[in-house]
């Protein structure tokens, strides 16, 4: 089963001209800045919006292109979209027996499946509320099943992280992780977020002003860039390894000749782990420093990217680091290629998933 | 305050307590409240089932003229009662463009009958209902309804399902001010429909007509259309107002 996509689709005044592949069985993450024309394509794909021109096809039946437009009830696409949308005037088990009832399955029917599926996510005993009255990560979930309950052939998700606040922002991670692995159609992820699209997604299509940049795996991005949004994957740290936990419940890391101390992930039995950091949050000094942070690495400069107000070091520390900072820190420290710097975090700031 | 206080008090000092039981339950008060209802009724219902796709298409849709579209729809609020009954006649009326055509053709007459009464009250009461139900489309999440259709759901089961419901406070207010502003109309009934008793005299022609001859029962019907109009506006606070 196979997602082709090869269209031009305009909103706004604003066009996006995209062709990719998705296979059954990958998690595909569309990965672009604001603006960059995400949320076209996922209109596009989900039947919302009709293409200018090309072709949008899944599974050999050609859905937009010559043969006309396929409306979007007709698609056998499960779409979670940003806000969720839930209904909010039906209660959870509703919403999730919704698509069933619209297909014309009979209300007892359709309610028995739709409270089974939300019971297989632990969400039983929340069947009867109002979306209102859900929790971030219940609601979710409760978006997660009506969406899956038609039994799509393609999973289309519309940052599903953004909406939510930090502390659910991990658990959801975590959740939407196993759904798109327990899901054997196409997967697709929409975000901005780099950590999120590197942590959900086998491949990444790049997307920058309405047009495609760069395709690839996160690790062939992260190690050849061929764009500035590309680049800021060069920036995000990524440490491999062994997760083990210490005696005061966080985890330590241990990868090859490095060690990084981090949050211990809620429900993580242990075993091999990646850990993901933002180059932002890397602070840079001329001597050891005196704070909280509990990862410190010395090493040299060995490069110094500015693009405005913003300036990106790399550090060749063990492990290697890649701060964020800005062009009058730069200055301020006296920093060039060369000078001896230590990089330090804090260990709440790495985000840790299960390999 | 004393402006709408003093007639109010005037009202209640003048009524009848004492005959209003007698008085409200005579023939002719019957007659004309059952009528009343019905006039109201049927114009709310109406106005409802054509105001709702003109309310659809002036905030889905655009096409030509759509300014003037709605300038149009809200000119029988603010427009002399009178003036739309004598343009109701020059429509409807037996020499009307219209109505002209309806009696050569099929024999039907419209004025002097309830129909020209429905007919007057929906006139004042379409805009109303029109600009309530405009009201709950734009307030309307549209993506709510573009999630319906990925889950499968037709263009009419979008419209049952989510739409409509989701609008309910707006289409509840819709009916209940139409149906409010019906049972008060007064200048366009008279002047299109007449004034005939079990045909087209309404609660507020029978007021009219029995102030010159029966002060008492004039006061006692005043009095339950203030009662109807509190209730409504009792209504309208508990649920949708607020």
């Amino acid at each position: 089963m196979t997602l082709s996509v090869d269209v031009a689709a305009r909103r706004g005044g604003f066009e996006v001209r995209a062709a990719f592949e998705a296979e059954a069985g990958e998690t595909v993450a569309l990965l672009g800045p604001n603006g960059s024309g995400k949320s076209t394509l996922v209109l596009a794909i989900a039947g919302l919006l009709r293409p200018s021109e090309g072709t949008i096809a899944l599974d050999g039946e050609v859905l937009d292109g010559e043969g006309g437009h396929v409306p979007p009830e007709r698609r056998p696409i499960g779409v979670v979209f940003q806000d969720l949308l839930l209904f909010p005037h039906l209660s959870a088990v509703e919403n999730v027996a919704f698509g069933l009832r619209a297909r014309g399955i009979d209300a007892a029917e359709a309610r028995a499946r739709a409270r089974a599926a939300l019971e297989r996510l632990g969400l039983d005993d929340r069947a009867d509320a109002r979306p209102r009255d859900l929790s971030g990560g219940e609601a979710q979930r409760v978006a997660l099943a009506r969406a899956l309950i038609g039994e799509p052939a393609l999973l289309l998700l519309d940052e599903p992280l953004s909406a939510l606040d930090v502390g659910t922002r991990v658990e959801v991670r975590e959740l939407a992780r196993e759904q798109l692995r327990g899901f054997p159609g196409v997967r697709v992820v929409v975000t901005h977020d780099a950590v999120e699209a590197s942590a959900l997604a086998d491949r990444l299509i790049l997307l920058e002003h309405g047009r495609v940049t760069q395709v690839g795996s996160p690790e062939e991005i992260r190690t050849a860039p061929r764009s500035r949004y590309a680049a800021d994957f060069v920036g995000v740290n990524a440490f491999q390894g062994r997760l083990d936990r210490l005696a005061d419940g966080a985890g330590r890391l241990v990868g090859p000749g490095a060690e990084v101390v981090v949050p211990w992930p809620e429900n993580f039995p242990g075993g091999e782990a990646i850990a993901l950091l933002r180059p932002g949050d890397v602070t840079l000094s001329l001597e050891a420093p005196q704070g909280s942070a509990r990862n410190v690495f010395e090493g040299p400069v060995t490069w110094i990217a500015i693009e405005g107000e913003r300036a990106r070091v790399r550090v060749a520390s063990v492990p290697p680091l890649v701060a964020e900072i800005t062009v009058g820190s730069v200055q301020r420290l006296g920093l060039r290629e060369g000078v001896q710097v230590w990089a330090s975090f804090k260990a709440m700031e790495v985000q840790v998933l299960p390999r | 305050m004393l402006l709408v206080g003093l007639p109010l008090l005037g009202l209640i000092f003048r009524t009848p307590w004492a005959r209003i039981g007698e008085v409200l339950t005579s023939d002719t008060v019957l007659t004309a409240l059952r009528l009343s209802l019905l006039v109201a009724t049927s114009a709310a219902a109406i106005s409802f089932v054509l105001g709702f796709p003109l309310a659809w298409m002036l905030v889905r849709s655009t096409f030509p003229g759509k300014t003037f579209v709605r300038a149009l729809v809200v000119l029988p609020l603010v427009m002399p009662p009178v003036v739309a009954g004598v343009g109701l006649s020059a429509a409807f009326g037996r020499r009307g463009i219209v109505g002209s055509w309806l009696y050569d053709w099929f024999g039907i007459q419209l004025t002097f009958t309830t129909g020209a009464a429905v007919l007057a009250a929906t006139f004042v009461s379409f805009p109303l209902a029109v600009l309530a139900l405009e009201a709950g489309l734009r307030g309307l999440d549209e993506r709510l309804e573009d999630a319906a259709s990925t889950l499968g759901a037709s263009r009419w089961y979008v419209m049952r399902r989510v739409t409509l419901p989701l609008m309910a406070p707006q289409i509840a207010a819709a009916l209940v001010l139409s149906w409010a502003r019906a049972l008060g109309e007064f200048g366009a009934t008279i002047t299109f429909a007449g004034n005939l008793q079990g045909r087209t005299q309404t609660l507020p022609l029978a007021v009219f007509e029995r102030l010159q001859t029966d002060q008492d029962a004039a006061f006692a019907i005043s009095m339950l259309l203030i009662a109807i109009a509190f209730a409504v506006i009792i209504g309208l606070r508990g649920r949708f107002l607020r």
